[in-house]
């Protein structure tokens, strides 16, 4: 069972230099930051601001230039090489689905299986298990291109979650879709999350969605990288379409507008 | 507002969608190719007869496919075939494996790509044809130099085909292979392999035609079997009807090639969209 005294993740003076041609570009300066087990947790910031360096070293995809990460405990980086024990507690969705057009649905979410040496019949049921949670189920044999970018975003879910990892890492999961399919797929994110108890960290663009998805909102402000400020959103769960009309919601939307446009 | 809700669909889709859609696109070459295949012998038979042309020169399409007709018959010439055909597929074979593995590791490693390159590039500026007569000096009159001229010829775009299917595997996708934590070969063998597999079977299309190019240029220059061989031999004898036989069934057999490959496509990247290409 987690021990839930201890952090899900944990960024320990966490800093990101970027070598480029000319200057090096300093994307994140050293950072703290804890995520308590099973948190919904939004960064939101303007472009450039380093929300996505975050969530990749997070991740594991890219190396903190200094400083520690803690993923459940364990240290992600060791001498240089990622520790397997901690990524296996992480999952990534990305912007695109990144789903293999060489694989069905069912075959691209059991990926992560198959790599990990499951038999087919238990790894199919699995993804079946999976795309009843995120319900896309009666998709099971066709090609991802067959396949609408909502449906497809919910099985770039699945597959993170297909072996149940702690932690589910998301970069504007939802941002190349529709502003419909968007407010369709936060909904079922939410009940994907409670029903899993997972702990998310997801990074977007939107202040509405922050609002209304976060337990705690990480405002990042750029030019180095850093946290401007941590803000909890206290609203009941589970949160409904019609909070976002509520006054308390709306005024939490224009503070964060507000200091956003201080800081862009 | 219900008065204001669409009424319920009747939901049945076309029956275009339904039915396999082979009646449309897919069967019109079936009918397109037969009549200008019959056009073109027509206008051939019409040229031979109205400016009496030596049968020497230009046999008449009847004489020809007669000629063909007991060639079939002829086990002489199904050895001569068979001769051809293992050529082109034993060189083939050899420069799928060379080709393939030689641009996988081009694609991964820079530094070995960089050594490599001007002499891949050496291989293919040299006119290989032209070497041909030195394959048969070192490699004998025998089948053997043969294999090698096909290999060579297909060798090529092969190798290139392959290591450029190799790098451009998107990067989204080695980001999720990435954080799945998978090793060299699983990232090889999910990943590069079959994101590379449509290019590759690109080479293997132009490669296998090069092969039987090869294999019959081969023939021309030496040996005394194969259906370059043949061609030659019955030039030589002024058979010019059986000559063209000879040129029918190559060319039937390029595209017996060609066309496997196509259905190796279909069955390999059915999810790619030049398996559904129709040619
Ligand atoms: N691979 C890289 N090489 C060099 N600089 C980079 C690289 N990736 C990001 N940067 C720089 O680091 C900074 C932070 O980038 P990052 O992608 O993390 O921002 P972001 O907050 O995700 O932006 P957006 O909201 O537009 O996605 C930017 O100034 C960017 O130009
Ligand atoms: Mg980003």
């Amino acid at each position: 069972m987690a021990d839930l005294a201890q952090p899900a993740i944990a960024l320990r003076a966490i800093e990101k230099w970027y070598g480029t041609r000319d200057a090096p570009v300093h994307a994140l300066a050293p950072t703290d930051l804890e995520v308590p087990e099973r948190e919904f947790l939004v960064l939101l910031g303007p472009s450039g601001c380093g929300k996505t360096t975050m969530l990749r070293m997070i991740g594991g995809l890219i190396e903190p230039t200094a400083g520690e990460l803690l993923i459940e405990g364990r240290g992600l980086w060791k001498a240089g090489q990622r520790q397997g024990e901690a990524l296996s507690e992480l999952g990534m969705v990305f912007q695109d689905a990144n789903l293999f057009p060489w694989l069905t649905i069912e075959d691209n979410i059991a990926l992560p299986l198959e790599l990990k040496g499951w038999p087919r019949a238990r790894r199919l049921a699995r993804a079946h298990e999976l795309m009843r949670l995120t319900g896309i189920a009666g998709f099971e044999r066709r090609w991802p291109r067959e396949l609408s970018g909502g449906m497809r975003q919910r099985a770039a879910i699945a597959r993170a979650l297909s072996y149940d990892p702690r932690i589910l890492l998301m970069d504007e999961p939802f941002g190349a879709l529709d502003a419909m399919t968007r407010e369709a797929m936060n909904l079922e994110l939410q009940r994907i999350w409670m029903e899993t108890r997972k702990t998310v960290v997801l990074v977007t663009h939107s202040i509405a969605e922050a609002v209304f998805l976060a337990d705690r909102i990480v405002l990042l402000s750029p030019r180095p990288g850093r946290v401007d400020m941590i803000l909890p959103v206290p609203f009941p769960r589970p949160r409904a379409p019609d909070l976002q009309s509520t006054p308390e919601f709306q005024e939490i939307v224009r503070r964060l507008r507000r200091r956003l446009s201080e800081i862009s | 507002m219900p008065d204001t809700a669409a009424p319920p669909v009747a939901a049945a889709p076309p029956a275009s969608l339904t039915r396999r859609r082979l009646t449309k696109d897919s069967a019109l070459p079936w009918i397109t190719t037969p009549i200008v295949l019959a056009a073109l012998v027509a206008v051939w038979e019409f040229y031979v007869v109205q400016f009496r042309v030596s049968p020497l020169i230009m046999p008449r399409p009847g004489a020809v496919w007669q000629a063909w007709v007991e060639m079939l018959q002829s086990p002489r010439a199904w050895h001569h075939t068979w001769m051809t055909v293992y050529a082109t597929l034993t060189g083939f074979a050899y420069a799928v494996v060379i080709g393939v593995g030689l641009g996988v590791i081009i694609a991964r490693v820079r530094w070995l790509e960089m050594t490599l390159n001007p002499f891949i590039v050496a291989t293919q500026v040299i006119p290989k044809v032209a070497l041909v007569p030195l394959f048969v000096l070192w490699f004998g009159f025998g089948i053997t130099s043969k294999v090698i001229v096909a290999a060579v010829l297909a060798f090529f775009p092969i190798l290139t085909n392959t290591a450029i299917g190799v790098k451009s595997v998107d990067e989204g996708h080695r980001d999720v292979m990435l954080s799945l934590n998978a090793t060299r070969w699983q990232v090889f063998r999910r990943l590069e392999l079959p994101s590379a597999l449509p290019f590759i079977l690109t080479g293997f299309e132009i490669g296998i035609v090069l092969a039987i190019i090869g294999a019959i240029v081969g023939e021309y220059l030496g040996g005394n079997a194969g259906l370059g061989h043949l061609l030659i031999a019955r030039l030589n004898a002024f058979e010019t009807a059986d000559m063209f036989a000879v040129l029918i069934h190559m060319s039937i057999l390029g595209f017996l090639f060609y066309f496997s490959i196509g259905a190796l496509r279909k069955i390999l990247v059915p999810w790619h969209a030049s398996a559904r290409l129709k040619v």
